[in-house]
């Protein structure tokens, strides 16, 4: 039916790769632009880089680090954290992204998912959802990289959001985020079953088959990858690996 | 070398058009000015977002005249995604719209349902294997030449193109169980609706294939 996406997420603070756990206690990686093309080598549908300051800051900080990667990683980049206008977004266009994600400035003015979608195309605007749960069933939007409470149903915000313009949610667990326990599948399964565009899951990945859960329980149309790719635990291979042997359709690569 | 003049009409990511094809040991130059794209040895014709506005956009600076007339010269032209739409005579994203009328046929919306029924999702973002058109038209001597049936290249897009000649449609890719356009060519003229600069190796190969390796 549709194939799905192995994609290498990258968090940013200054001119560092980071990891954090439930978006905190950020710790150094390494230099994102080796990590960017170490992934693309593996064979990464996408890379989907986050400044995760930038809102605290008011700026993206990533134009350098996007560009450098244009040169020579011929794959779709994402670029979110701290996107608050078309011009935000056209910039980073310029720089070689081909897609925005937007949170916290959507969050307090939704408009500007509309005015995105209609400058670049809706396919360009991708939603970014930081979502903590309340209880069985609900889920509450955070902004400011998981730092801020918004009182916004996050099932409610992606009906909204898509209805708005976005095309595409990137979906992140706050609660799962870094702590190696698998995607909340629940939540995953509560967004896809009420938008139409895909839905990447992000957040809780410790082993590839992880990948295989979020797709056929959770209906994931892309998979989000940071942790287990930045510590080695797996490598992009390996989850393709995995995903095909359960049966999922992927992209045909050769690995070399 | 290779002149490749990549035309710059508004937004959208012509920065890693113009890095896959320096890739590709092209010069590569993002311009609007028509007297470099006439010059130019190869043309490509980018385009993110909505047809109307992008023909709009084209028209403004005479633009559409020039790729017109540097399809009339024998010029390989190249369109990526929607300047592959751009191509052909009318669109129907968003009620009609007016086009190049370089290949004939019309751009129509991506199915969302699949033979059996299945709701399929729009847009359609991902990777997908080529396949051989309905006509069969062989890839040797295209900018497919080399490309093995089933090697996957990325799209993303709401609508493709039908082309009216089945000799025009030279690749398709299976999306939702549904025949979805990859490749349109006529003569000189070639349309991706995926993108060739964001699809690794095989989208590089492909560039190779239009500069003629």
């Amino acid at each position: 039916m549709r194939n799905i996406r192995l994609i290498a997420r990258l968090d940013v603070k200054g001119p560092n790769l980071i990891k954090g756990v439930h978006l905190e206690g950020l710790r150094v990686i390494g230099s994102p632009t080796e990590h960017a093309q170490r992934y693309y080598q593996q064979g990464a549908d996408e890379l989907i880089y986050m400044d995760c300051v930038a809102s605290l800051y008011g700026r993206n900080n990533l134009h350098d680090i996007v560009e450098q990667a244009a040169r020579d990683v011929f794959i779709p980049l994402t670029v979110g954290g701290g996107i608050r206008s078309v011009d935000d977004a056209n910039r980073l266009l310029r720089c070689g992204a081909d897609k925005v994600a937007v949170n916290t400035a959507a969050v307090s003015n939704p408009q500007l998912i509309t005015e995105i979608a209609r400058c670049f195309g809706s396919q360009c605007m991708v939603l970014s959802v930081e979502a903590k749960q309340l209880g069985p069933g609900h889920w509450e939007a955070y902004t400011d990289n998981g730092r801020e409470k918004t009182g916004i149903d996050v099932v409610d915000w992606v009906k909204r959001g898509v209805a708005l313009g976005a095309g595409e949610i990137l979906l992140t667990s706050v609660d799962r985020d870094g702590t190696r326990r698998g995607f909340d599948i629940d939540l995953i399964e509560a967004v896809t079953s009420v938008v139409s565009v895909p839905v990447i899951a992000s957040g809780g990945m410790g082993k590839p088959a992880d990948a295989v859960a979020a797709v056929q329980s959770g209906g994931a149309d892309a998979i989000a990858m940071a942790d287990i790719l930045h510590y080695q635990r797996a490598s992009v291979a390996d989850v393709r690996e995995a995903t095909q042997d359960a049966g999922i359709d992927v992209r045909q690569f050769d690995h070399a | 070398m290779r002149d490749v003049a990549i035309i710059d009409y508004g937004v959208g990511n012509l920065l890693s058009v113009e890095r896959a094809f320096e890739h590709c040991g092209a010069n590569a130059v993002i311009s609007s000015d028509p007297d470099y794209i006439r010059k130019a040895s190869h043309v490509v014709l980018p385009g993110v977002g909505a047809i109307a506005n992008a023909m709009a956009s084209l028209s403004k600076d005479g633009l559409d005249q020039v790729v017109k007339e540097v399809a009339a010269s024998g010029t390989p032209l190249l369109g990526i995604c929607l300047g592959m739409q751009i191509l052909l005579d009318e669109s129907d994203e968003f009620g009609v719209t007016r086009t190049l009328g370089l290949i004939p046929g019309r751009v129509v919306p991506v199915p969302n349902v699949s033979p059996d029924g299945a709701a399929v999702k729009i847009p359609n973002i991902g990777w997908y294997g080529l396949r051989m058109g309905e006509a069969d038209v062989p890839w040797t001597g295209t900018l497919l030449e080399g490309i093995e049936p089933g090697e996957a290249v990325y799209f993303v897009h709401s609508f493709m193109a039908s082309t009216a000649d089945h000799r025009h449609h030279l690749a398709d890719c299976l999306y939702g169980g549904n025949s979805v356009t990859a490749v349109v060519m006529r003569d000189n003229v070639v349309g991706c609706q995926f993108h060739p600069e964001k699809s690794g190796d095989v989208g590089l190969r492909i560039l190779r294939g239009f500069l003629g390796r």
